[in-house]
């Protein structure tokens, strides 16, 4: 692989496929909090939930990024507080664009969960509430079971979408080789320098091989999961 | 194990007043669509909370607004039986089976009797015929394999009260009388008690050990089944083609010309074969407009069963019909003539006359398994 990528290209790579996996795993609680909560509960403030979690989807990501960068910024209220209680650093780190990608990612996952969520009977949970399970065991043992699929269509789309993620990312923590310069900004640099159109293109199909080789995986988890499940 | 049920509901414009004892055995609770069958069923499981009233099984309260007792679902132990089978489609029927088993309360896990847990599940398994689908999905089932993975699951949660909303009106013809043999046999051969919802006054002359008449929100009639469908005023309620007195009887003998001679209070009765050994109890459902009256014991007619009675009472109901309550040694039976006719014979209370029944008019689908339980004398 090092034969054809440089040191620095192949950084970018990996740090692509660790931010992305990082900002999946880590919103999927969330996620599937927030998407159950929207789908089945009706409580003051749903229609601000629901606005909140879609704003990364239609705001400039440029704003998503400033926005980020004055809350989780070191002088920011949340990141000044993260970082005197636990030491947890987000501007210009690989974790600041877990971060970002995460959020800009959240809605698309939200929204596959949701649709899973809706389309599971609430006669099914009232009848294993019947036979004596309780809210949490429903869900453990019904729900959860029954919205794999889309957990799982939802986890693939906002690793895909995490994996594109440029002008939140850029805004918020920059473009620091090895620290912060994921797959868009290494490709967004090299195209900055005169020439760098070959090596542009090499980052190009790599991005596209890895979204092709997620969305394969994931129809293929799918396809396994349906028949478990007997959909 | 008796069931209590007191409460007053008001929703979306129509109020529900609704108070009945169930004193075990299986409880219809009768009426047409929309009469609020369903909505005490909810009561009863917690699915609904209504606005005041009493709910109690067994001893145990389920709801009482006196004391803001409301006991969630999930820790009423009950069995429900919802008319669409609600399997859970992620689960083989072995685990759909199992489900509830894993809430009941550890010590009632084991059977009473001392025998292995297994041994119950089996028994059930065995009882609603279940042993070859246990690796298959609900969707690869049947409708009335469905309900009766349904009716198992319910069963094995170890419930102590079964409910059960229109199980069978999802069904065809020929998957009701798959069921209901199942329905009978728990019915008899255990001690759950079962509320049972209904519009179909067949289902409940087979499966009933009490009726509650439901119309309008309302309790209009309750007692045992054989006083509730033998009487003649209610006769309407239950649909005057429906209306049918249940005797109840013993397989006597087999015939060699393809009848059988049932023993009863009434006298003896043939119908076309029923395939059980003799000794075997039944209960026959004898609908009112199969039942010809004649003054003088009939001679040279085809019909097989003249039976002595007594006109106990008679009641006149809006259309041409007259329904009339017989009293044959002791047991109600029901026929219903025209207004024509009653004038003609001159019937009234005290007349002495015969009931006529067609051995063939009487369909297999009337003819269930009996329960001890059942009285004959109103």
């Amino acid at each position: 692989m090092t034969h054809w990528l440089t040191a620095e290209e192949w950084q970018a790579v990996e740090l692509s496929l660790r931010v992305s996996s990082w900002a999946t795993v880590v919103s999927l609680p969330f996620g599937i909090f927030v998407a159950y909560a929207l789908a089945r509960w009706r409580f003051p403030g749903r229609q601000l939930l629901n606005g909140v979690v879609h704003l990364p989807l239609i705001l400039p990501p440029v704003v998503t990024g400033y926005l980020l960068l004055l809350t989780f910024g070191r002088r920011g209220p949340i990141g000044h507080f993260l970082y005197e209680t636990f030491g947890i650093v987000f501007a210009f780190r690989w974790t600041g664009a877990a971060l970002a990608t995460g959020i800009m990612a959240f809605p698309l996952m939200v929204r596959a969960i949701r649709l899973a969520v809706e389309a599971v009977d609430p006669k099914l949970e009232q009848a294993a509430g019947t036979l004596g399970a309780n809210r949490a065991m429903v869900f453990v043992t019904v729900t959860l079971p029954l919205i794999l699929p889309g957990i799982l269509a939802g986890s693939v789309l906002a690793f895909a979408r995490a994996m594109g993620e440029f002008g939140a990312t850029i805004t918020f923590v920059s473009n620091i080789p090895g620290q912060t310069q994921t797959l868009p900004s290494a490709i967004y640099t090299v195209l900055q320098v005169p020439d760098g159109e070959a090596q542009a293109m090499r980052l190009v199909l790599i991005s596209v091989v890895i979204a092709m080789a997620a969305l394969f995986a994931s129809e293929a988890l799918a396809r396994a999961v349906a028949r478990r499940i007997g959909a | 194990m008796s069931l209590s049920v007191s409460f007053r509901h008001r929703f979306e414009g129509t109020s529900l007043d609704i108070a009945f004892e169930a004193p075990g055995g299986l409880t219809a609770l009768f009426g047409h669509s929309g009469a609020g069958k369903t909505t005490v069923v909810n009561a009863v499981a917690g699915l609904l909370r209504p606005d005041e009233g009493h709910i109690a099984a067994g001893g145990a309260v389920l709801f009482d607004s006196a004391s803001r007792t409301f006991l969630p679902t999930h820790r009423r132990r009950l069995g429900y039986v919802f008319q669409d089978a609600r399997l859970f489609p992620h689960l083989s029927v072995r685990s759909n089976l199992l489900y509830g088993r894993r809430f009941a309360p550890k010590e009632e896990r084991k059977a009473p009797t001392g025998a292995a847990p297994d041994a119950e599940i089996a028994r059930v398994i065995d009882m609603l015929g279940l042993g070859n689908l246990l690796d298959r999905r609900p969707r690869m089932l049947s409708g009335g394999e469905r309900q009766r993975v349904a009716l198992g699951r319910a069963i094995l949660s170890k419930p102590r009260l079964l409910l059960m909303d229109e199980p069978l009106a999802a069904l065809d013809d020929a998957r009701k009388e798959e069921i209901l043999p199942y329905l009978e046999r728990l019915r008899d051969e255990t001690a759950l008690p079962i509320l049972y919802v209904s519009h179909s006054a067949s289902e409940i002359a087979r499966l009933a050990t009490t009726v509650v008449l439901v119309s309008g929100g309302r309790v209009t009639a309750a007692g045992p089944t054989a006083r509730i469908l033998a009487d003649p005023a209610l006769a309407g309620a239950l649909g005057v083609r429906e209306a049918g007195a249940i005797l109840r009887v013993t397989v006597a003998a087999q015939e060699e010309d393809g009848l059988t001679r049932l023993d009863g209070p009434a006298g003896p009765l043939w119908l076309p074969r029923i395939e059980a050994m003799p000794g075997t109890a039944l209960r026959v459902r004898v609908l009112a407009q199969d039942v010809m009256l004649a003054l003088d014991r009939p001679e040279r007619v085809s019909a097989l069963n003249a039976m002595p009675a007594t006109v106990s009472a008679l009641h006149e109901g809006a259309g041409p019909g007259v329904m009339v309550q017989l009293d044959v040694r002791g047991t109600p039976l029901l026929a219903r003539v025209t207004r024509r006719s009653a004038t003609a014979l001159g019937l009234r209370e005290g007349l002495e006359l015969h009931a006529v029944l067609k051995a063939v008019s009487v369909a297999s689908g009337n003819i269930g398994a009996g329960d001890g339980e059942l009285s004959a004398a109103s």
